[in-house]
């Protein structure tokens, strides 16, 4: 049974392997105290930081290179551009179509909010079922569905597009929504029965008693507590649907329904000269949505659900 | 009126293990009813199916006259206290109480009520306010009793609800529920309790009644007074009182007109009271003597029969000492008053003592079943 298992950030006292101090607590929002390491704090600091520079100079370089002409972006190495001017942000906003970048802008929230509302309700209730319930045949159609997690989604697109073609939904955003509604985003499903199966069900049963149904528990207990794995969910759909650019690109055919990523590759495919700046730009502006989602939700990654409710 | 009732209830699981055997039990209206016996004897098993939380698979449970196999845990009219408190911890304590009433769809004003009530005869009033995360332990524990009783259940159920607790508030917070019962039975609002835990000195204590379980078989239910001085079987001899009751296998021959155990090379005479009931009797048996029936010194009643033994150790707790000594090679165990000691304190181990044996309060049993031949 579940509350049997090891509670989450739950201390284990012990010898440490490495010896001195042996606080080592494991799980969501595990610290670690380790013995002191006797080198230079300042030497480790400096080395770190060459490190994080490195790795993120590609994404200084955008940032810095949207300021700068196309002769600089492909001389100049450094980050630092010589001068700050933002025309390029607002060309590359204006775009080379009729629509300004606001409409694609608008295009990918309107594929990717449905998809997010449909892919966690369809993917709640299967990692529910699967988590909580028992029925006939639950290992095998479980081992399947994590099968289809090892599917290259490329070789699904064939068949998907001639289905909806039959439909006549080309050109809608619905393909590129409707798969979600039925839980195909498998790893989300995967992911959040882990966290389900984390989760003692004392307090289910307690609900249980206090008069809820299934469907009660899984609005007042469950998705509360399942809120941090929720959370991943609406993140990782987000960045990845806000990137997606094979979907679009194959349902897609009317410019005015393009979501950004197209909108992006669009801006460079004109047969006139590239404006490096002005897709530059752009590509920062497309960045931001994605970051900003992602610092919004990093508070409850880190947040622990199930310890306080129940002792164990 | 809220009795329960369980006839010959069975729990086979899918792959075919019987964990509970045809059990039969009333539970009276108003009864504190403790379910006790060692881990894994189902108690907790029968107390969920109580519940509603484990089917039944065989047999008939009743609350009232209402029989309630199938029905919801809300149907059954039941409370539930856990082991592991089961807060919800996404709501503040308040909502934690109010929860089941919202569900049950209890007018606002009553629902109030009832939750500053149960707030105040458990004396949280100040925690309405908190999430389970910020409360203690004991504070949680209160908090999961709160729960229990703002539903006015006809049946409480409690599974184990102290044993996370430290020793010190686990004493407090059995006076405490004992004087619950007590004051919802005077308050107008008789509970009915089915209790389980492993401790014994919980069952003793809390418990009107008693039922000891092992292995998904009742062993015997009774008053724990009852319990204690006749217990139907070894097992319920062993399992009730603390130390545990001296237990050994032993002879039982014939001596003079009467009977006498043979225990460690030791010819124990039994008071013709006992020897009366075991008329036909010899053989193999097993003897049992309660710690506290043993003493270092001659009883003033003069009913006590000296016995040679070597000592092994000793266990002070203070007020009294657990005496582990050798009859032969047979060892057992006395609850010795510190004040009469009678020069123990200074022998070592090995070094020799009498040790008076208070055969009246001695108990037999029959070496196969373990039942108790003096009842």
């Amino acid at each position: 049974m579940s509350r049997e298992g090891q509670a989450p950030g739950r201390s284990q006292a012990g010898p440490h392997p490495l010896g001195g101090s042996t606080d080592v607590r494991v799980g969501r929002g595990a610290s670690m105290i380790l013995p002191r390491d006797r080198g230079n704090p300042l030497l480790r600091y400096i080395a770190l930081g060459v490190v994080a520079v490195v790795m993120l100079y590609p994404l200084l370089w955008l940032i810095g290179a949207s300021f700068k002409g196309n002769a600089e972006i492909f001389t100049e190495i450094g980050v630092w551009p010589s001068r700050f001017d933002f025309t390029a942000y607002a060309k590359g906003w204006k775009t080379s179509t009729e629509y300004t970048f606001a409409t694609y802008f608008l295009n990918s929230f309107l594929i990717t909010v449905p998809r997010i509302i449909v892919t966690v309700i369809s993917c709640v209730l299967v990692a529910y079922a699967f988590a909580r319930f028992e029925f006939w045949g639950k290992k095998f159609l479980f081992s399947i569905m994590v099968g289809t997690m090892m599917l290259p989604l490329i070789i699904l697109r064939l068949p998907q597009y001639l289905m909806f073609k039959e439909l006549g939904w080309l050109d809608t955003y619905v393909p590129l929504i409707l798969p979600s509604a039925f839980a195909t985003d498998t790893f989300f499903v995967f992911m959040l029965v882990q966290f389900l199966r984390g989760i003692p069900r004392d307090m289910e049963e307690a609900a249980q008693i206090d008069g809820c149904n299934a469907l009660q528990l899984l609005w007042h207990i469950i998705v509360p507590l399942l809120k941090p794995a929720i959370i991943s969910v609406i993140v990782f759909q987000f960045i990845w649907t806000m990137n997606d650019f094979m979907g679009p690109l194959i349902y897609l055919s009317t410019v005015e329904k393009y979501p950004v990523s197209l909108a992006l590759k669009m801006s460079i495919g004109a047969t006139e000269e590239v404006e490096w700046a002005s897709v530059i730009a752009i590509s920062v502006v497309a960045l931001i949505p994605s970051v900003g989602v992602f610092f919004l939700a990093q508070r409850h990654f880190i947040e622990g659900a199930t310890s306080s409710g129940v002792k164990g | 009126m809220a009795q329960l009732s369980l006839k010959k209830i069975e729990k086979v699981y899918p792959n075919g293990f019987k964990a509970v055997h045809g059990v039969d039990l009333e539970v009276r209206d108003g009864e504190f009813m403790v379910f006790v016996g060692p881990s894994g004897c189902a108690k907790s098993t029968l107390l969920r199916m109580i519940a509603g939380l484990e089917t039944i698979t065989g047999g008939e449970l009743r609350i009232g006259d209402k029989l309630v196999n199938d029905l919801a845990p809300k149907q059954r009219g039941i409370a539930m206290v856990f082991q592991n408190y089961a807060l919800y911890p996404h709501m503040k304590v308040y909502e934690n109480l109010a929860f089941g009433l919202k569900l049950a769809g209890t007018p606002k004003a009553e629902v109030d009520s009832r939750v500053r009530h149960a707030a105040q005869l458990l004396e949280m009033e100040h925690l309405l306010d908190r999430y389970p995360k910020q409360l203690s332990g004991g504070q949680a524990q209160r908090v999961a009793v709160g729960r229990a009783i703002v539903k006015k259940p006809e049946v409480f159920l409690f599974d184990e609800p102290l044993s996370n607790l430290d020793a010190k508030l686990r004493a407090s917070m059995r006076v405490r529920l004992t004087e619950l019962h007590r004051t919802l039975r005077e308050s107008g609002q008789p509970a009915t309790v089915v209790y389980v835990t492993h401790d014994q000195v919980e069952a003793m204590t809390m418990g009107q009644r008693i039922c000891v379980l092992k292995d998904g078989v009742i062993q015997q239910v009774d008053t724990p007074t009852a319990l204690y001085d006749r217990p139907a079987n070894a097992f319920v001899a062993g399992f009730i009182g603390s130390p545990e009751m001296n237990i050994h296998a032993a002879e039982l021959q014939p001596m003079g007109s009467g009977l006498a155990v043979m225990l460690g090379g030791v010819a124990l005479p039994l008071p013709e009271s006992k020897a009366e009931k075991l008329r036909s009797r010899s053989g193999a048996i097993k003897f049992g003597l309660r710690p506290e029936h043993v003493s270092a010194v001659a009883r003033p009643q003069g009913d006590s029969l000296a016995v040679p033994a070597t000592v092994r150790f000793m266990e002070h707790m203070g007020s009294e000492v657990f005496v582990h000594f050798d009859i032969g090679a047979v060892p057992l165990t006395a609850r010795v008053p510190a004040d009469q000691l009678n020069g123990l304190a200074e022998k070592m181990r090995g070094e020799a003592h009498h040790f008076h044996l208070q055969l009246a309060s001695c108990h037999l049993f029959d070496a196969e079943s373990g039942a108790n031949l003096l009842l």
